[in-house]
């Protein structure tokens, strides 16, 4: 097993289909008990997501390394995680096709 | 056009609106603001200076958040660059002095307690102005209908009788907001938005961490408070408030209170307290529903 310093050593919370704020409470919850250096990889399809992550890891002094968008078919490799849940495609159909973001977090103290 | 980011939404959607059917992102440019939601008075001077500029929108302080922008600068910047100033005063009118920058000035009757239905735009006798299409003679060529007298009398008897209170009423209303402010700051994992020195006296917004905005504004009316919030994930919208969004604070969790005048709530200190009482237990029950307790 890797050091969980090393960025490989990744956990990821797909929060895909999830609305405000469940994204962050998903988040938090991964987040709790982790040691400081652990890696947290969110991808999430709520508009607010993108301001409420990066707000969590600033009152909670998480470090937000990377925010990237990115859309809704992802390339080849990381299909298995294409949101397919009845949940997302509710949210498809309602929002249409609006990708998703991912961001990369590092847990401190 | 130039406009700040935390602008009304009909000064934003309208600007876009003209940019997209002209296919020219360019025509309407949107000025960043700060944290407190203040615009920046640098990237405001940039989007002047590109030529072809013909109006900037700056509004006197938001509705939303209750931070007041630096009319007094933004109106010398637009002056050097010989763009007029449109000032939305919709927020302060009734409530701070009338502002005194800008070339023209918009309103609604309703912002010091007179009647719906009634705008004020305000064109100083220095703003060359014509109205679009035809001209008639109604109101010197201001307007193509007769003025609705009434509404314009029960404005005009409402705005005098809210300048005779004004200074009692904002001392007051600045009193009641410290208290809600520092029970707000209290409040576990909590943002409050905006600029304590420099805001509105009866507005105060401020965001909760692990707390659904929409089901906190239920809780809230339960209990006999009608608050307004700025998150999405309500009935109404998927997307945030674009204020919010502007300024970078969290914006899930987000309740916004406006202290109405006194003579529309004459209780209102009571009120209040009750509401700082049951703040902290209604804010805990939501929380735990979402099973976020102890994050």
């Amino acid at each position: 097993m890797r050091p969980s310093s090393e960025p490989e050593a990744r956990i990821e919370v797909d929060a895909r289909g999830l609305r405000c704020p469940l994204p962050v409470i998903r988040l938090a919850e991964t987040a709790k008990g982790k040691p400081p250096g652990t890696w947290v990889v969110v991808l999430a399809d709520d508009p607010a997501a993108r301001y409420d992550i990066p707000a969590w890891c600033r009152m909670r002094h998480h470090e937000l390394a990377e925010m990237t968008e990115l859309p809704s078919r992802p390339p080849s490799g990381e299909t298995s995680n294409v949101p397919t849940s009845p949940v997302t495609g509710g949210l498809e159909a309602e929002g249409g096709d609006r990708g998703y973001v991912r961001f990369l977090v590092m847990l401190r103290a | 056009m130039v406009a700040t980011a935390v602008e009304h939404s009909a000064i934003l959607t309208t600007g876009r609106h003209h940019a997209a059917a002209a296919q020219d992102p360019s025509l309407f440019a949107e000025v960043p603001v700060d944290w407190s939601g203040r615009v920046d008075l640098r990237a405001l001077q940039d989007a002047l200076a590109v030529p072809g500029t013909v109006l900037a929108a700056v509004q006197c302080a938001n509705g939303e958040i209750g931070t007041r922008q630096p009319l007094e600068r933004a109106h010398e910047l637009c002056g050097t660059h010989g763009v007029p100033l449109l000032v939305d005063a919709m927020a302060c009118l009734g409530r701070d002095p009338a502002p005194e920058h800008f070339d023209v000035m918009a309103g609604d009757a309703r912002s010091w307690g007179g009647p719906g239905g009634l705008g004020v735009l305000v064109v100083p006798a220095r703003t060359r102005w014509r109205r679009p299409g035809p001209v008639s003679e109604v109101e010197h060529g201001r307007t193509d209908v007769e003025p609705m007298i009434a509404l314009a009398l029960a404005a005009a008897e409402a705005w005098r009788a809210t300048q005779a209170d004004r200074a009692d009423q904002s001392a007051r209303s600045s009193a009641l907001l410290r208290r809600l402010r520092a029970a707000a700051d209290h409040l576990p994992d909590v943002e409050v938005v905006g600029d304590p020195d420099n805001a509105l006296a009866h507005v105060l917004t401020f965001s909760l961490l692990y707390v659904d905005g929409e089901a906190l504004v239920t809780e809230l009316d339960r209990r006999g408070f009608a608050v307004g919030t700025g998150s999405a994930c309500t009935s109404s919208t998927l997307e945030p408030s674009h204020v919010l969004a502007a300024t970078g604070v969290l914006t899930h969790g987000n309740v916004r209170l406006t202290l109405p005048l006194d003579p529309v709530a004459p209780a209102l200190a009571d009120g209040v307290s009750r509401f700082i009482a049951e703040l902290p237990e209604a804010v805990a029950a939501v929380r735990a529903h979402l099973g976020a307790g102890d994050l």
